[in-house]
């Protein structure tokens, strides 16, 4: 067996990848599930009857999907533009933190205007946590993949001390935790009795800017010359560490407002598990949607629903929930693997 | 200050800067055989994150802690040979590989964890490794005390340095791995066998990664909890550029690196009422930071990092 450089990379595959990717890691998977003795068939029946059943199970995943199109944006654009953003998580949180603070009492306005204002602070705290990264990387040549990866335990070490210090609800008992956002602060639920709210829009928005961004202005174009040759971008006078800075702001923002939708539409107030790995999962994301900003709403929701249905299955079945993080993160592999064979070939001699 | 001073002098602190050092001797030095054969190894966090459970898994099953060690190196070993299918075959992104491995081989663990022990309130323990004192050198004072009554694991990282460093700068296999890390078209006119040499550091590497995080489990502490590794993986990344990619100085900054740590804890004791400890646990990831900032621009990185080997498109 032996690898062979296509001429071209094969465009079937790599339309194939993302369904491929998911096929072979639930396939993989199956294994896992065996060996807990659970029956694999049933699993998987519980599993999609948990994302996709009824009314309620689609809404909880769309639920789900929200926050990690958000991050899936926020990853996507900076790889894009070759700026390994891992620090998502740190963003999310950074995003929540900055909503946190602004939204609980200390700051009056009546309800969309306090919705907007939230949502830009954290965007800007989200962008603000990239951009540190991003200057150290342009200016000092510092790695931006340690950096964003060790800022994401500052952060939560930040939050940590602040929910049992100055934030901390007095009326809240047991775990630390925030005060509540205000009212006017609180984005609408979209179908009443369901969890659905009104961030699903601004993520398909933000889904959709993002498109229209990369797909038709020169700052998308910049910043894809960027990613895809930085030296060749350079000669052609394009101030790639401009580009790399800003795309840090879009980024990271982008994230940041994962947190903030997260906050204002379900959780309500600020706790340390706010996000069970958003950012990390966010990478997926990005990865499963091929960089392309439509494509990160549909993988996003199809990862939520596996979070989701793995919820039902476990309760079912008793098989450990982290079954649905082992199938998201081999996903990755597998669609790193179907990228790679739509370079090569295997020839089996 | 004197206070300051008697703790400084402590042989106890000494004592600790060598158990919280020894995971990251053994990490970094294992990521730099990846580096220096041009793959970064992102997947070092999971990758210590599964050894630790593995090995204490094997142990709390029954077996002896050294099968615990071997079992850990094998399936970290294992682990790299996929990256490594990946990234050196595949030429695939580095970057999205080892995250994807890190996020596999974590939750994998904590599945297999709690799939085995379902009910468990209070993680369960095994008796680790104790300290081996070695006869004659352990009675010296201060000295004896603090480097000879380690445990074994610990001699192992310490005697792992010197090996590393003279199989990378001494021998045939060493500048074969450097050549590969560097200029892979040149190691391949030579009929060095890039792919190979390749994997087989990522390999090893991912051993010792995979020996770094069953420390933890079977030495450091004696049982197995949800974010035991702490970013330890990342910070050795970071370790490995502080370093310059050397074994010798990744010696270095791991001990000086641990030593503030260990100082850490100390000063949470003494000022523990006035600073929250929150601020005491940033210090560790705020300082590999720093230490980046300061040695970043002067890193002279392997040249054919992050870059794959693809023999026939060349033009």
């Amino acid at each position: 067996m032996r690898l062979e450089p296509r001429p071209t990379p094969s465009l079937v595959m790599m339309v194939l990848a993302p369904v491929l990717a998911i096929g072979l890691a639930l396939l993989s998977c199956s294994l896992l599930i065996l060996w807990t003795g659970a029956p694999v068939w049933v699993a998987y029946t519980a599993l999609l009857q948990g994302a996709l059943g009824s009314p309620f199970a689609l809404t909880e995943t769309l639920t789900r999907a929200v926050p990690l199109i958000l991050t899936g944006l926020g990853v996507a654009v900076c790889f894009r533009a070759k700026l390994w953003n891992i620090g998502a998580e740190g963003q999310f949180y950074g995003g929540a933190l900055a909503a946190s603070l602004l939204g609980t009492g200390g700051f009056s306005l009546p309800w969309p205007w306090l919705v907007l204002v939230l949502l830009i602070a954290g965007w800007m705290a989200g962008g603000l946590l990239l951009w540190i990264p991003a200057w150290l990387k342009t200016q000092l040549q510092v790695d931006e993949v340690v950096t964003t990866l060790l800022l994401n335990f500052v952060i939560l070490l930040v939050i940590s001390y602040l929910l049992e210090g100055p934030l901390r609800d007095p009326l809240a008992l047991g775990w630390p935790q925030g005060r509540a956002i205000v009212d006017a602060g609180l984005l609408p639920r979209l179908i009443p009795r369901s969890r659905l709210h009104a961030g699903l829009i601004l993520a398909i928005l933000a889904a959709l800017a993002v498109w229209i961004l990369e797909r038709f202005t020169i700052w998308g174009l910049e910043r894809r010359a960027v990613g895809a040759n930085p030296e060749a971008a350079r000669f052609l006078g394009i101030p790639v560490q401009r580009v790399i800075l800003y795309t840090s702001l879009l980024g990271g923002g982008l994230a940041g407002l994962a947190g903030v939708c997260e906050l204002l539409g379900l959780k309500g107030y600020l706790t340390l598990d706010l996000s069970p790995g958003f950012g990390y999962t966010g990478i997926v994301v990005a990865m499963l949607a091929q960089l392309q900003p439509l494509g990160v709403v549909a993988a996003a929701i199809f990862i939520a629903g596996i979070y989701v249905g793995a919820d039902t299955m476990g309760r079912t079945l008793g098989v450990p929930t982290y079954l649905a993080d082992v199938i998201v993160a081999a996903a990755l592999l597998w669609m790193l693997v179907c990228m790679g064979l739509a370079r090569y070939r295997l020839r089996w001699n | 200050m004197p206070e300051f001073l008697s703790l400084i002098g402590a042989a106890s602190f000494w004592i600790a800067t060598l158990r919280i050092g020894t995971p990251l001797i053994l990490g970094t030095l294992g990521e730099v055989l990846c580096e220096r054969a041009g793959v970064l190894n992102l997947g070092i966090e999971g990758i210590m994150t599964l050894g630790a459970m593995a090995g204490w898994m094997v142990v709390y099953q029954g077996s002896g802690l050294w099968w615990g060690v071997a079992f850990a190196a094998i399936l970290g070993a294992g682990v790299g040979l996929v990256h490594s299918l990946l990234t050196v075959r595949l030429g695939v992104s580095q970057h999205v590989t080892g995250i994807g491995i890190t996020l596999l081989t974590t939750n994998t663990a904590y599945f297999v964890y709690r799939m085995a022990l379902p009910q468990v309130t209070s993680p369960p323990k095994i008796i680790p490794f104790y300290p081996w004192p070695i006869p004659g050198l352990s009675g010296l004072p201060l000295v004896g005390e603090i480097l000879f009554n380690q445990p074994p694991l610990t001699y192992l990282s310490l005697a792992l340095v010197p090996l590393v460093a003279y199989a990378l700068y001494q021998t045939p296999l060493g500048l074969a791995l450097r050549m590969v890390g560097e200029n892979p078209y040149a190691a391949a006119s030579q009929g060095i066998p890039v792919y190979a040499v390749r994997t087989g550091a990522v390999m090893v590497g991912s051993a010792l990664m995979a020996v770094a995080g069953a420390f933890l489990t079977l030495s450091a502490f004696d049982a197995f909890f949800f974010n035991i590794v702490n970013g330890r993986g990342w910070i050795c990344i970071a370790l490995v550029v502080f370093a310059g990619w050397d074994p010798w100085r990744a010696l270095g900054g791991a001990l000086l690196f641990a030593g503030f740590d260990a100082l850490q804890l100390r000063l949470q004791q003494i000022w523990g009422s006035q600073v929250p400890y929150q601020f005491f646990l940033m210090l560790p990831y705020l300082l590999s930071i720093a230490a980046l900032i300061i040695i970043s621009r002067h890193a002279k990185a392997p040249r054919a990092l992050l870059i794959p080997f693809r023999p026939r498109e060349r033009v």
